[in-house]
């Protein structure tokens, strides 16, 4: 008696062990597919590239923010979803000996204007004040919803600049300037205003890492081309055109990026070290202290790329081909009768999804 | 009365400026000329370097091939031209009609002061032919000119054919983005003028010059060019312009960085370009160079088309090819490539060439000095006149305080008198300066009907008759001056004169520094030794041969020295006589500023030292 007493406790204990760590096992599973799920918090991208130089010379800059805008096209970001400022119009410029292209490559191998590139702040429009009321939101009614940024706070935001810059500026249009500071704020007012999730900040002029260094907001990551006291460099010099169509730093993040596709598992980590000294000549730098992910854990897509997320589900639904309701439903007045099962809402305000941190 | 400075301490300062003043006055002058003959040399001759940013980073691919092209052109337009024996505007129409141009012509006219003997002209009439180039994509507002000179004595028949080639390739390209105006002129420099004033409607010289059909927008640069074979071994740039204007070293620069491209040999002042900077060699040759830019720039002429560009802020310079023994040659090509370049280069440019420096001198093609380096050679030579004209003063004020003291009511009347007595020599020097300018023109055909000489020489000899007649006039009404203080009389003189000098030289220094040193140079130390005692005949002797026209006249010895095809006297006198009626000529044709203010500023103020000099 005794010792089936004991049998049926130890089987019973066993079962109950058996029991615990299958359960353990498929919490962990769930965890791990949510946290597959919810890697990063993002559900929407948005781009902000920006051009702020003009005149003949400064053909390159506009070669830079255009090549950007095709890496993140060609991973998913739509028009919808990109500002694109440039400041001169190089394409149409009467000393264009190729009109309507503009070349990242010399002996003209790669045309970044493409056929369907969406302008949105064209020439005098690029000002320091646009720039900082798109990022803002501060915006008149009248303004377009291209020239607007739409961002809430699930989107992830690509910002990328490049011009003439200097230690803790950058020139608009050779007449003004934005500065560190106000470029901090700024993103402090997205901050604030929930407009976005996190923030890839890239900038492509000399001394590009003055402009990162006064950044105070939570989820900022920031690259630059070269550091306090650096120039970058011009790259591709084309005696066709007559002007260096690229600059370092960008020529070799293109490069980069045009191996990426929407499924690639590049991280971060592999951005950071794209153009070491040897290739640039400027030293490259980045800042992470403000971001709360592990830049290995960040995809390059996160960023540049739209990748929906997709689930799958191993559940089967019949849909039944009802000829009875498909005949009366188009007698009105039986349709309230013959619904079959009450129809289900989503929640309107998910509350205790928006207070999740 | 010491009232905010202490009269003994004065007197003091004053009794040391007057016995260390000789001495300073000599380790001035010897500054100022060995800061000058150190110019050539590195620390203050710098490298070129390209400042305007939209002509510098890279550079640009050229294609002209039309090297037969060019050579067909040239034979035919030397053929018509041999023909009519003018300019072969018919033809020229034509052709450039053919080749895409949009083409007008100007006719113009004028009757020159007196015959021309050099160029053998007087009553010059001719017409100017020109295509202008549209900028495919862009708004006329800026334009560029590649332009050719076409005289009787250097038919410039390659340089046509070549601008003609150029201009056919140039159609078929699409990346202007200003017009390029082609302009053919005849009668070189005066047809050049004639378009010029015609183009910015404005009437300088006296030129009648129809108005012009077509425009094309301000002018950002111009390129003058002068081949007269269709090889050449090396191609020679003129930068001095007019009255000693230069265009902006950025030009140059683009020159000569499609120099270095195309491997072309190019020289400056007709001089290779000195290697070695590191040993003595290259600034000595560097020093040669610099000195024959001086001279040429003091002389003020328009050394080419380029120099009646200056005047209106156009950039310009002039290309000469030279065919001389050497083994390497270029052809039309290479030539042509070069021009090809330095306009692609120009059509970048956003804004007028300002960034770099508009007064320079140029011991080499690729060295420059700047005028902040160049200057305090100047400021040291008529530091001396400075010098000189306190010591007067001091003296004239201590004579006059020691006049005081003893009598009170003779001082004023002394002073009074002595100004009086400034007066007659300062106006009768004016006057024959006004001479100096006016008569020998006016005058040409009375000396011509008078004496067997022909309407030039007459002006020539009239020139020198006066110059010469300006010695013996008497100057003097100082008889009316008491002889209690005589000394006053000169000094008070020398005092105004030297003023005088410095004030002219310094002007002239700034705007002509080439021109402002070396007057400087000669007449500084006679002016500043120049007076009534001690051996006469000797400073006279000094005097005569440091004023202007001695001056002239040794500059030219010393120019074809330096360009080692030196002069005897006999031919130095023709070539005197050829200069002095060149610059008349170019007073009136180009208005040229030598003549007038060697007639009527610096003969009169040398006057007063010969006044000085023979004061009784």
């Amino acid at each position: 008696m005794a010792v089936s007493h004991c049998f049926s406790r130890a089987a019973s204990a066993f079962t109950a062990v058996l029991l615990f760590s299958f359960g353990c096992v498929a919490a962990s599973h769930i965890e791990d597919q949510a946290e597959q799920f919810f890697r990063s918090g993002h559900t929407n991208n948005w781009a902000v590239l920006v051009c702020t130089s003009r005149f003949w010379f400064n053909y390159r800059h506009v070669a830079n923010t255009l090549s950007v805008y095709r890496s993140v096209k060609r991973l998913g970001i739509p028009d919808s979803h990109i500002v694109l400022m440039l400041a001169d119009d190089m394409a149409c410029n009467p000393r264009n000996p190729k009109p309507a292209t503009v070349f990242s490559h010399k002996n003209m191998e790669l045309n970044v204007y493409g056929d369907d590139v969406e302008v949105d702040y064209r020439s005098y429009e690029v000002t320091v004040e646009n720039f900082l009321r798109v990022l803002t939101g501060r915006i008149p009614p009248s303004t377009p919803r291209s020239k607007r940024l739409l961002s809430d706070d699930r989107s992830n935001i690509l910002i990328y600049m490049t011009g003439h810059g200097g230690n803790g500026f950058l020139k608009f249009q050779d007449s003004e300037e934005i500065t560190n500071i106000e470029l901090a704020d700024a993103f402090e007012q997205m901050w604030q205003k929930r407009r976005y999730n996190e923030l890839l900040f890239i900038i492509d002029t000399c001394q590009g890492a003055s402009m990162y260094e006064r950044f105070y907001s939570p989820n900022i990551m920031a690259l630059a081309s070269s550091q306090v006291g650096e120039d970058s460099l011009s790259h591709q010099p084309d005696p066709a055109i007559g002007v260096h169509l690229m600059d370092r730093y960008t020529f070799y993040v293109l490069e980069f990026l045009e191996e990426i596709n929407p499924a690639s598992q590049t991280n971060m980590n592999d951005l950071f070290q794209v153009c070491p000294k040897s290739l640039c000549v400027s030293t490259p730098g980045h800042r992470t202290d403000l971001f709360q992910r592990d830049p290995k854990n960040v995809l390059i897509t996160d960023f540049f790329g739209s990748v929906r997320k997709v689930e799958i589900t191993t559940e089967t639904i019949n849909l039944q081909q009802d000829s009875e309701i498909m005949e009366s439903s188009y007698k009105e007045d039986q349709m309230d009768e013959e619904l079959m099962e009450p129809l289900k809402y989503a929640e309107q305000l998910p509350v205790a999804q928006i207070i999740h941190q | 009365m010491g009232l905010l400075s202490d009269p003994v301490r004065r007197r003091a300062l004053a009794r040391l400026v007057l016995r260390l003043n000789a001495p300073l006055c000599v380790l001035s002058y010897l500054a100022g000329i060995a800061w000058f003959l150190a110019l050539a040399f590195p620390p203050l001759t710098q490298r070129t370097y390209m400042s305007e940013n939209a002509m510098g980073s890279t550079m640009v691919e050229e294609q002209f091939a039309g090297g037969d092209r060019a050579r067909a052109f040239a034979r035919d337009f030397a053929a018509h031209r041999r023909k009519s024996g003018a300019l072969p505007v018919a033809w020229l129409e034509r052709t450039m009609r053919s080749v895409g141009l949009e083409v007008y012509t100007q006719s113009f006219s004028r009757k020159l002061p007196f015959p021309d003997e050099t160029h053998e002209r007087y009553m010059v009439s001719g017409t100017n032919v020109y295509g202008i180039l549209r900028a495919p994509r862009a708004a006329s507002t800026e334009s560029l000119v590649l332009t050719v000179p076409c005289g009787s004595d250097s038919t410039n028949s390659q340089a046509v054919g070549l601008l003609l080639a150029l201009a056919a390739h140039f159609r078929g390209q699409i990346y202007w983005a200003k017009d390029i105006i082609f302009l053919v002129t005849e009668y070189d420099l005066l047809g050049t003028e004639a378009w010029l004033e015609a183009y910015h409607d404005v009437n300088v010289t006296g030129m009648q010059s129809s108005p012009l059909q077509g425009r094309a927008g301000a002018i950002q640069a111009a390129v003058a060019l002068e081949l007269s074979s269709d090889m050449v071994t090396s191609l020679d740039v003129a930068v001095e312009g007019l009255n000693g204007q230069l265009p902006n070293l950025d030009l140059l620069n683009l020159f000569q960085t499609f120099c270095q491209k195309g491997g072309l040999l190019c020289t400056l002042q007709g001089k290779l370009q000195p290697q070695d900077w590191t040993s003595l060699d290259g600034p000595l040759q560097g020093l040669q160079m610099l000195l024959l830019m001086v001279l040429r720039q003091a002389s003020g002429r328009p050394h080419g088309s380029h120099g009646l560009f200056l005047r209106y802020r156009v950039e310009a310079l002039t290309l000469r090819g030279i065919n001389s023994f050497r083994q390497y040659k270029y052809d039309l090509v290479a030539v042509g490539k070069a021009l090809e370049g330095m306009f692609r280069k120009l059509n970048h440019l956003l804004e007028r060439l300002h960034q770099s420096f508009f007064l320079y001198l140029l011991p080499a093609l690729s060295r420059f000095v700047s005028i902040g380096l160049y200057m305090p050679a100047a400021g040291f030579l008529l530091l001396v006149l400075g010098l000189k004209a306190l010591e007067l003063w001091m003296q004239l004020h201590e004579a006059g305080v020691g006049l005081e003291e003893p009598r009170g009511s003779p001082g004023p009347s002394a002073q009074g008198v002595g100004l009086a007595s400034l007066v007659a020599p300062l106006l009768i020097s004016q006057a024959m300066g006004l001479a100096l300018y006016v008569l020998p023109v006016l005058g040409q055909h009375v000396a011509a009907q008078h004496f067997p000489v022909a309407e030039a020489e007459a002006v020539v000899l009239t020139l020198l008759a006066i110059y010469a007649a300006g010695l013996a006039l008497p100057h003097n009404t100082h008889r009316v001056v008491s002889t209690q203080a005589p000394d006053r009389g000169w000094m008070a003189l020398k005092l105004v004169a030297l003023i005088y000098l410095a004030l002219q030289l310094g002007c002239i220094a700034l705007t002509n520094f080439s021109l402002g040193f070396l007057l400087a140079a000669t007449m500084v130390p006679t002016a500043a030794l120049a007076k009534p005692h001690g051996s006469r005949t000797l400073y006279a002797a000094l005097l005569v041969l440091t004023s202007p026209a001695a001056t002239l006249f040794g500059s030219l010895f010393l120019w074809r020295e330096l360009q080692e095809a030196p002069l005897s006297l006999a031919e130095g006198w023709q070539l005197f006589l050829a200069a002095l009626a060149q610059g008349v000529l170019e007073h009136h044709t180009y208005g040229a500023l030598l003549f007038p203010l060697l007639s009527l500023g610096l003969y009169p103020c040398w006057l007063l030292f010969w006044n000085v000099l023979f004061w009784k």
